[in-house]
């Protein structure tokens, strides 16, 4: 029995079409997908690139997005907005606390990612504790940011006046290209802190850890279509980050003037919001701030009519 | 006409086939062919004169508890200026309402040639006597309607009874004079694929002139495998008695694409004679917001977001 599996696993059969095989199993290679609506789909445009790392390592095969990509993706953002926005606050913390869980499940198999894609082991590490904490950061100021920025406004009538920051809806992120888990994760996590929903165009150059977190959301109560990745070329989608009519706001991460020049232009169109966050270092507590919630919330100011109760002479 | 034992229309003597021998539908071949239509490729100019053609095929559709005055007459002006930063895009074809608002509908539209439609008998259960479906079709006519959508008795189609379908749908045509007559077969509650072509060549036999799939509050409403049965029964009654019949898939087409894909279906099932509103309509009402946005992506290449858009 043992020298019979022995032998087939090394030699070559008598008749010949049995090839020398060695006893080393081989690897099953993960299909990197585009996470659509809670779905992974293939790429509608069915075209793929292979990014590969510094020593030149062929990373994977990664879908090439297209702009229709975008577009399915901004339709599943924008039916998922009323239900995420419309959630308790507290809820949505919870929601951020489960992913921070479900991220560190599975720290060796990001950190393995980011080590393929060029980090040294220590940096890997230090970089999938920060993305953790910053998630539950985040998770704790799911219900504390609308405090913080609300206010009671003095004025001249009887009226009730405050103002609540609201989401502003769906927002397009360009993710950043360098750190391809933590920044990731740091501008997705105060957008949907927020309850807006987004769509991310993740790191061309290490989309690795992108596919892999959006398995991790897939796995964490985040409902589908509250965060949608894809993967591919900024320089082929960002147009079409800032154009489309249904995205309110517009998160680019990059230095590139002439792309920065390009989204204010374009985004005249609706008048969305763009955001610049190409100054900010990840690493260092400036990565880390519910200022990053208000950048994509719409401060909404309520005149609420009371009874002059002293004026009319009554009272209780 | 006796309704107590079901009989055979090739027993009667008034020379109508039986339509209980009414050709045997192949489920898996109907399902093949339909889906074969959602692979063609249809690009800019031609797109862009598909949505046309779609926008004018829509009956803009109101049929609720709830519809007041004031949602009809913002439906027609709706149907009559359906995104006024494009002045070069057609009209829808008809607006679609109760009987009790024909009238309001009839004056809001004034001569815009966009024409009224009416729901009657007992829409959409169809479950009352026929005297009454007969005055509730009369009173929609006499309001103003152009066109009559009425339902068939799925309940008297499902014992048999299909005498008696086919002597009310005589009878709704009569009472509806000049208007033309759109008959529901509500297929969500036929069944099968069968039973929807033996529906369909009792409608037309019995002077339809529009067979339409569904009310829109039955689900499964309009599919394409559905319609395509439909159409099939259009082109075998045409080729055997010369007359052209209209089709209206309602309910549950809600995205131009898919639209585009009923357009290629008719095409290639009845020929172009068949792709106006004369002969063709979609029964929607958020299927219009849908094509002017997909209008205005082709002219200014920007995806466009529905709060662009007016609310109907």
């Amino acid at each position: 029995m043992d020298k019979s599996i022995k032998k087939s696993s090394l030699t070559i059969s008598e008749n010949g079409l049995e090839k020398k095989t060695s006893g080393k199993r081989l690897e099953v290679l993960k299909t990197y997908k585009i996470y659509i609506g809670g779905q992974f789909p293939r790429t509608e445009s069915g075209r793929y690139y292979v990014p590969v790392n510094a020593v030149g390592k062929k990373l994977a095969n990664v879908c090439l997005s297209s702009r229709k990509d975008f577009r399915d993706a901004v339709v599943s953002a924008r039916g998922a907005f009323s239900g995420w926005s419309g959630r308790a606050a507290f809820n949505r913390g919870q929601v951020l606390y489960r992913m921070a869980e479900m991220l560190e499940g599975r720290k060796a198999q990001f950190i393995e990612e980011l080590t393929q894609q060029d980090a040294s082991k220590a940096k890997a590490e230090k970089e999938v504790n920060l993305a953790i904490d910053r998630l539950i950061y985040y998770a704790g100021w799911c219900d504390k940011y609308q405090q913080i920025f609300s206010a009671v406004n003095p004025v001249a009538s009887s009226h009730f006046n405050f103002s609540v920051p609201e989401p502003t809806g769906v927002v397009s992120i360009v993710a950043p290209q360098n750190d391809s888990l933590l920044g990731l994760v740091s501008v997705i996590a105060p957008v949907i802190t927020g309850g807006c929903t987004c769509v991310v165009l993740a790191s061309e150059t290490k989309p690795l850890c992108s596919v892999t977190f959006s398995e991790v959301l897939n796995s964490s109560d985040l409902p589908g279509g509250v965060v949608n990745i894809l993967t591919g070329k900024p320089s082929e989608l960002a147009s079409w980050f800032v154009d489309h009519m249904d995205v309110n706001a517009t998160i680019y991460c990059e230095k590139d003037s002439s792309v920065k020049k390009m989204m204010r232009e374009k985004s005249a169109l609706n008048l969305k919001r763009i955001i610049f966050y190409d100054k900010v270092n990840w690493y260092t507590e400036e990565g880390q701030s519910p200022y990053f919630i208000m950048d994509t919330q719409e401060i909404k100011t309520t005149w609420h009519p009371v009874e002059n109760i002293a004026g009319a002479g009554g009272g209780y | 006409m006796a309704t107590g034992s079901p009989k055979i229309f090739s027993h009667l003597s008034n020379g109508q086939p039986g339509f209980s021998l009414s050709p045997r539908i192949d489920q898996v071949g109907v399902e093949e062919r339909a889906s074969r239509f959602t692979k063609r490729s249809i690009k800019k100019e031609s797109k862009l004169n598909g949505l046309k053609l779609v926008l004018n095929m829509i009956d803009l559709t109101t049929l609720e508890g709830k519809d007041t005055d004031g949602k009809v007459k913002q439906l027609c002006y709706k149907a009559m200026h359906p995104h006024d930063a494009l002045p070069d895009i057609p009209t829808v074809a008809a607006i679609c309402v109760y009987p009790s608002m024909v009238k309001i509908a009839r004056k809001a539209l004034g001569d815009s040639g966009i024409k009224v439609a009416s729901v009657a008998t007992a829409f959409p259960s169809g479950q009352a006597p026929k005297d009454v479906k007969i005055r509730d079709t009369k009173y929609a006519v006499n309001e103003g309607a152009d066109e009559v959508d009425m339902v068939i008795s799925r309940g008297k189609f499902h014992s048999g009874e299909y005498n008696y379908v086919f002597d009310e749908i005589a009878a709704i045509k009569e009472a509806c004079g000049d208007a033309r007559l759109k008959v529901i077969l509500e297929t969500g509650e036929l069944g099968t694929f069968d039973k929807v072509r033996r529906a369909s060549d009792i409608a037309m036999h019995a002077g339809a002139d529009f067979i339409k799939t569904s009310t829109g509050k039955i689900q499964p409403a309009a599919t394409m495998p559905v319609t395509l049965v439909m159409l099939e029964a259009i082109r075998d009654f045409y080729y055997k008695t010369g007359k052209m019949i209209g089709m209206k898939p309602a309910g549950g087409i809600s995205k131009s694409k898919l639209a585009l894909h009923y357009l290629v279906m008719v095409k290639e099932t009845l020929g172009e004679d068949w792709l106006n509103n004369e002969w063709f309509r979609f029964g929607a009402s958020s299927l219009a917001n849908d094509v002017l946005m997909q209008i205005v992506k082709e002219k200014t290449g920007v995806y466009q977001a529905a709060n662009y858009f007016s609310v109907d």
